[in-house]
């Protein structure tokens, strides 16, 4: 944990030099760091500070095909996520989802897997499950078209609501 | 081989079919079996005033073509259109090669059609028989497809199956939004019709045995939830409404059951719904993932998907004892199962070097037959003459349905012409 948020914070000064950043915003928490570059996208989101306000969290993770097993990055993130569960009232959404791969109906129970490894995994961090409903979409509702990989994996996912 | 003669069979209106329906599924042969049966459908007589609206003919050539059993006669290589038997000069034909040859002609009636029609054995030289087909204004398609299923039976002893229908699911996009319809249409793709629009995802389209109702999975509750439908009626009711997983319904033969996969009690287990009583009855244990159902024809028995040897496999399931044991032991991946309608063969989803492949197995050996080389295939169903299969697969990045004989001779495609189509089930016999 320690170590991936000192990559993490390294990396994000990278990202902030290069979107050419002035250093009003070096300040933000390392803990925000990661989250900004454990996805995609860190130049622009991190640029915005917005006072006390949370900034939202990554809320899709991603597993392997045909594999239900949460991932070291997932941990970190869903760890960050039951924090803030605690503290918050109201039900959660956990939506599994597969990749076009393999059979629907087996997909179904495959997305429904995934959405529950989420679930445990926030329980045993304290959330209680009373609040966390959890929906499986299989193959359904794919994040993204195509029939490459690279598409296949932004849709074996659980999206937390 | 079968010689009645002058057997009537008339073809009682059933629903009313909707006219100008467009076909939106075209057939695309890719190959057929190496020496198809040469047969000439000499085009029909038509008594009545003005054109038919349907080339009655043609679809049976089309038909008999698509089942890649037979070879069909182009019009235009046709010397002579005999209308009837004593027309035939059969030295024309054999030089042709042809070996039969329907002939055929059609009389309005106070409401429809007759269609007589005559096959004609060319190197015998004698008519196998006569028979007539009588169909409401709107049946003419109806009409062909019974006369190619009696010519299939006579020529190759196997009950033809181009009288039935298929059901599907259609995604398009409406508005920027995914919209999902569930389509029904004749087996040969024409006369699509839309039987419900959803804006949440519908699958698994499962018919009665008496071809009457549909059994089916929607998301439009906010979860998946199984509902039963009438075809005739419009008439529906939702079965399920359990916490997770609600979903793979399928009728057992005699129609009075529904098997099922319900993960309220915290994982994916088969269940059985008496449709009379109402009451549900586990039948599986397992922390596992068990699901994708279907019945053994004598309705003892299940045939389901389950990976609790750690990969999907084929696992069958005796009702009476609730004895479970593996039937697939090839591949690391073999799912959704469907069972011919003789018991004797599985055809499933099996991944065969990466790709997902339709494959059959053979229940008593253990022979297992690769059918497809496509890669994205799934959701077979088989014909209920066990002949042929549809399924879906991808052609790009688009869904289609196509079609293949359960001894991998014969091959169509359906591709569609609007949206992505998948999950056909092809429907029983409707007498």
């Amino acid at each position: 944990m320690l170590k991936s948020v000192k990559t993490g914070f390294g990396l994000a000064c990278v990202f902030a030099v290069m979107a050419g950043c002035s250093s009003t915003d070096s300040e933000q928490s390392g803990q925000e760091v990661v989250n900004q570059t454990d996805i995609e996208a860190p130049v622009e989101t991190n640029v915005v500070d917005d006072g006390e306000a949370l900034a939202p969290l990554e809320n899709v993770v991603y597993f392997d095909f045909d594999q239900s097993l949460l991932k070291p990055e997932t941990r970190e993130l869903l760890i960050r996520h039951a924090d803030r569960m605690r503290s918050a009232s109201g039900s959660v959404r956990l939506e599994g989802h597969a990749d076009e791969l393999g059979t629907r109906e087996y997909n179904l129970a495959l997305g429904e897997r995934r959405a529950n490894a989420v679930r445990d995994f926030l329980v045993l961090q304290g959330v209680d499950a009373a609040t966390l409903e959890v929906i499986s979409y299989g193959e359904e509702r794919p994040a993204q078209m195509g029939s490459n990989e690279a598409a296949r994996a932004m849709n074996r996912r659980v999206v937390i609501n | 081989m079968i010689k009645r003669l002058l057997k009537t069979v008339v073809i009682i209106a059933i629903a009313s079919v909707s006219l100008g329906a467009r076909a939106q599924l075209v057939v695309d042969i890719t190959s057929g079996i190496d020496d198809p049966t040469p047969i000439a459908i000499s085009p029909f007589s038509w008594s009545g005033s003005g054109v038919l609206k349907e080339d009655v003919s043609g679809i049976i050539s089309a038909d008999l073509r698509r089942s890649g059993l037979f070879s069909p006669v182009p019009k235009e290589d046709m010397l002579s259109f005999p209308k009837t038997p004593e027309d035939v000069v059969f030295r024309d034909w054999r030089i042709l090669g042809t070996e039969y040859i329907v002939t055929g002609r059609i009389e309005p009636q106070a409401t429809g059609y007759l269609l007589t029609f005559d096959l004609v054995n060319v190197f015998g030289q004698h008519k196998m028989f006569t028979k007539q087909v009588r169909g409401g204004q709107t049946q003419l398609r109806d009409i062909a497809h019974r006369a190619a299923d009696e010519i299939f039976e006579a020529v190759t002893g196997i009950r033809g199956a181009f009288s039935t229908e298929m059901v599907y699911v259609q995604e398009e996009t409406r508005g920027g939004k995914p919209s999902y319809v569930l389509m029904r249409s004749d087996i040969d793709g024409a006369r699509a019709k839309q039987i419900r629009r959803f804006n949440a995802p519908v699958m698994s389209p499962m018919w009665s045995p008496n071809g009457q109702e549909l059994a089916y999975v929607s998301f439009e509750t906010g979860r998946p939830a199984i509902f039963r439908e009438n075809l005739r009626t419009g008439a529906r009711k939702q079965l399920t409404n359990f916490k997770g997983i609600n979903s793979s319904p399928t009728w057992s033969p005699d129609g009075t059951k529904l098997a099922m996969v319900l993960s309220k009690d915290g994982n994916p287990e088969i269940y059985v719904l008496d449709l009379v009583s109402n009451k549900f009855t586990r039948m599986t244990r397992h922390f596992s993932i068990d699901t994708e159902p279907n019945w053994m024809p004598d309705g003892k028995s299940l045939v389901f998907t389950s990976d609790r040897g750690g990969k999907p496999q084929i696992y069958q399931l005796t009702l009476a004892t609730g004895q479970v044991d593996r039937l697939t032991f090839d591949g690391d991946y073999n799912a959704r199962p469907r069972v011919s309608p003789d018991g004797k063969t599985l055809v499933m989803v099996h991944r065969n070097r990466g790709t997902f492949t339709i494959a059959t197995m053979d229940i008593n050996s253990g022979r297992m037959r690769v059918l497809t080389e496509t890669t994205l295939d799934e959701s077979p169903s088989i014909a209920p003459n066990g002949a042929m299969l549809m399924y879906a697969t991808k052609r790009g990045d688009k869904g289609i349905l196509a079609a293949v004989s359960l001894d991998a001779g014969v091959k169509y495609n359906l591709p569609s012409q609007r949206g992505d189509v998948r999950e056909p089930a092809w429907s029983p016999y409707f007498d």
